[in-house]
């Protein structure tokens, strides 16, 4: 085992782990605190695959933004962290059809991909490549989801107003 | 170089710059009482050493030797986690700010900067958003109205402000074309500082950087009269010390940072050092000397300000943020891409 695949199978551990807690934790300020330990596992990881500029705005975005916003809404409606959640076992069989259709989903998307290998010591840094695609080949897409950021933010907006 | 020989370097490196780094923020903090008691008439610490310089340590050991308190209503371990998060935050942070060109010594050319990220600026941002953390569950898990009132306070205005900063830093990676803080410092040159080129920028970082570091005019989180501390009320010995070293750690990478960013890094003003063509070791050591004599008097205008302006209100501050310093973001942004456009740097 090389040191790569340690420190690899340490953010596998801290993220899937956490991600346990996140739905097993009956207190819900433990539970968006667990969520924390996730995002950032899983930013360990983009950073280990070479991602640099995907990892860091993993934990701008959903670090530093969404999750913040989440323990915000926890910590200030006063009556939620003092809730029991139920975290018990129930509707077995629809569960595990639907999670084995997904999971069915995600193991043939991962069997089917071509996936590039890339030597991940002198991987290049990422951030101009990225750059130039999305103002380039997908600036369509990338113009379409800021107005699809735009009309959720409208659309909060209008409702908080109301 | 070797893999071992890396970690070695950066384990010293490290090692190194905590060392700095405590020192500076003691004496940063000797310092503000000094300049504070001399803006105000009076003497200040003098009687610890020479002048008081020995206070910071008698300061430490009494802090140190006081009893630690935890509230019974406070969630012991979320209380306990907060100020190793701030701290955490705040000495990660200096990882990136390089501090002068790289130093040839034994055969190895070793870069000053304990980390030469390519998206080193980047990571200063989300690792600031971190520091949010250490606030908000400060506040929160002291089961206290008032550290909760604080720690709400204080992650609105970052979260606020972290926008506008954002923006400011965009205007100087449009001009340096690289998210590299060693490449930032390169683009300057030793004139050509972002701060001439952008100053609605600089102005708009610089605010900020107060308001990301809850430093007057914008420390309505420790607003003593209305919340009696702010979101460490509840806290004591050293646990506190980990907030005020924190605090005081992050005006020191806030100066920094504007070092780096906008006024040119370790480069001597309008002079090149290197075209002297001096030993390597005596260039490093000038520009070391000039980063941290350009971070001084930073700081110094950072406890200026404090003693000098009166605190904002909490809607000013937050139509502050939003209605006047976001927009001037952005009319910085347009004006950097225009001057781009216009004279092809």
């Amino acid at each position: 085992m090389t040191l790569y695949d340690i420190i690899f199978y340490l953010f596998a551990l801290v993220t899937i782990s956490s991600a346990y807690l996140v739905v097993t934790v009956r207190n819900i300020v433990y539970s968006a605190f667990s969520l924390l330990f996730t995002l950032f596992g899983i930013a360990g990881l983009y950073a280990l695959l070479g991602a640099d500029f995907v990892a860091i705005v993993q934990l701008i975005v959903y670090v530093g933004g969404i999750l913040i916003l989440m323990i915000f809404g926890v910590m200030l409606t006063n009556k939620i962290t003092n809730v029991q959640i139920k975290t018990g076992v129930f509707q077995i069989l629809p569960a595990t059809i639907g999670v084995g259709i997904f999971g069915g989903f995600l193991l043939a998307v991962l069997l089917n991909t071509n996936w590039l290998n890339l030597n991940v010591k002198d991987s290049p840094a990422t951030t101009f490549q990225l750059g130039q695609l999305l103002m380039n080949e997908w600036v369509l897409p990338f113009e379409l989801l800021g107005i699809v950021l735009l009309i959720a933010l409208l659309g909060a907006a209008s409702i908080a107003r109301k | 170089m070797s893999v071992l020989e890396i970690i070695v370097f950066t384990v010293v490196k490290i090692v190194l710059i905590l060392t700095v780094m405590l020192l500076m923020v003691s004496y940063l903090v000797y310092f503000e009482r000094r300049v504070s008691a001399w803006v105000q008439n009076r003497l200040g610490p003098n009687r610890v050493g020479w002048e008081g310089v020995l206070q910071p340590f008698a300061d430490v050991f009494k802090l140190l030797l006081k009893e630690d308190i935890v509230p019974v209503k406070a969630n012991q371990f979320i209380h306990t986690l907060a100020p190793v998060i701030a701290l955490f935050v705040a000495f990660a942070t200096y990882a990136v700010i390089p501090i002068a060109s790289p130093l040839k010594i034994f055969g190895y050319e070793i870069p000053l900067v304990v980390a030469d990220v390519n998206i080193g600026v980047l990571y200063v941002l989300a690792l600031t958003s971190v520091g949010v953390y250490a606030i908000t569950l400060a506040g929160w898990s002291s089961g206290s109205k008032y550290s909760l009132f604080g720690g709400i306070r204080s992650s609105a205005q970052m979260i606020s402000y972290e926008i506008s900063m954002g923006f400011s830093v965009a205007g100087v990676l449009l001009f340096a074309e690289s998210l590299r803080p060693i490449a930032i410092v390169q683009s300057q040159g030793s004139w050509m500082w972002n701060a001439w080129i952008q100053p609605i920028g600089f102005i708009t970082f610089v605010v900020s950087a107060f308001a990301e570091t809850n430093r007057l005019p914008f420390d309505l989180p420790e607003a003593e009269p209305e919340l009696v501390g702010g979101y460490h009320t509840e806290y004591s010995s050293m646990k506190f010390a980990a907030f005020f070293l924190a605090e005081y750690a992050n005006m020191i990478i806030a100066a920094g940072m504007i070092v780096t960013l906008y006024l040119g890094g370790y480069n001597l003003p309008f002079f090149n050092i290197e075209s002297l063509g001096l030993a390597n070791w005596l260039t490093v050591i000038i520009q070391i000397g000039s980063f941290f004599i350009k971070m001084g008097v930073l700081l110094f205008f950072f406890l200026w300000i404090r003693w000098s302006l009166p605190r904002f209100r909490y809607d000013q501050l937050m139509s502050i943020g939003w209605k006047v310093m976001f927009p001037l973001s952005l009319i910085n942004l347009i004006w950097v891409a225009v001057l781009i456009m216009v004279f092809n740097l």
